[in-house]
């Protein structure tokens, strides 16, 4: 018998969220901002498909594909808004985003 | 330790240490790359949670399309290693990653705490209180069963699809819903005339 436990996955998945949160924070490429969200959102279903096999529930695990969806609709909208700000703003980092003032 | 638990231990690796790699890394392209390489490991431990057609799903859409999406983005923008110019804000920098640190290390410091927590384990599976309870998974089967209002955990991507077409039916439109509202929205946005008329 395995002795990984679902604590083991939580504790997994609160080290992929909280190094998906450190690169929202200290990344200042817009890109690796979303791609620092993705991984955030890895680690909530990390814990989502733990806690669904540990309950022996599929709800959690179907939850993870409409994650899956909206995180594929985020991505899409957020890579074409980037792209519309980098030709009025010829940069995507987030310091020269400035438009209210410095 | 049993060989489940090496790949626990390999994949968990894989997955955080691409990710630390990724949050470290100065070229937007090699910050993909080892993005994929976390993707992989989560995919992997789905996997190991029995979870094999989320696996799949992980691997098709975040490594196959998404990732292939930023690496296009990347590429069109031509995107160089950023941070020469970072200095203007690198004190701020600083004072948001330490604050990150310090999330992370109250949840898991908290989660720790939780675990040997006396009042979480009760007399009739505990008689000594401490050391943790030993924690067995849930035998799992191979077939489409609803207890009660919840379905029952199955590997199967047939107890998949039955749930998503009979409980999650309307969750399941929305989502198809969102996805047509999203690719207009980017066909919009991406439209040459749309830029040109504001700017």
């Amino acid at each position: 018998m395995t002795t990984i436990t679902p604590h083991h996955f939580l504790i997994l998945a609160f080290l992929l969220f909280g190094v998906g949160f450190l690169g929202v924070v200290i990344r200042r490429n817009v890109l690796l901002v979303l791609m620092s969200l993705e991984l955030m959102l890895n680690g909530i279903n990390v814990a989502l498909v733990a806690f669904s096999r540990a309950g022996a529930n599929l709800d959690g695990s179907i939850f993870v594909f409409f994650i899956m969806t909206v995180a594929a609709a985020e991505v899409s909208v957020g890579l074409a808004l980037l792209v519309a700000l980098y030709k009025k703003r010829k940069s995507i980092f987030t310091e020269d985003m400035n438009l209210l003032g410095n | 330790m049993s060989g489940a638990d090496l790949l626990f231990y390999f994949f968990a690796t894989l997955s955080v240490g691409g990710g630390l790699l990724m949050v470290f890394s100065r070229h937007p392209v090699s910050a993909a790359m080892f993005m994929i390489i976390s993707l992989v490991g989560v995919a992997s431990l789905f996997v190991l949670l029995d979870a094999f057609f989320l696996a799949i799903l992980q691997v098709l859409v975040y490594a196959g399309a998404v990732m292939v999406l930023f690496l296009f983005i990347i590429m069109l923008l031509d995107v160089g290693p950023g941070g020469a110019k970072a200095s203007r804000l690198k004190l701020l920098s600083g004072v948001a990653g330490l604050i990150a640190i310090g999330l992370l290390v109250v949840l898991l410091l908290d989660l720790g705490l939780g675990s040997t927590d006396p009042s979480l384990c009760s007399a009739e599976n505990c008689e000594d209180c401490g050391e943790a309870p030993v924690f067995a998974w849930p035998e799992i089967r191979d077939e489409t069963a609803a207890n009660g209002n919840s379905l029952v955990f199955s590997p199967s991507v047939k107890a998949f699809g039955f749930g998503l077409l009979a409980k999650y039916m309307l969750p399941l439109q929305v989502a198809g819903f969102l996805l047509l509202s999203a690719m207009v929205g980017v066909i919009i946005l991406s439209k040459k005339s749309a830029i040109d008329e504001e700017a």
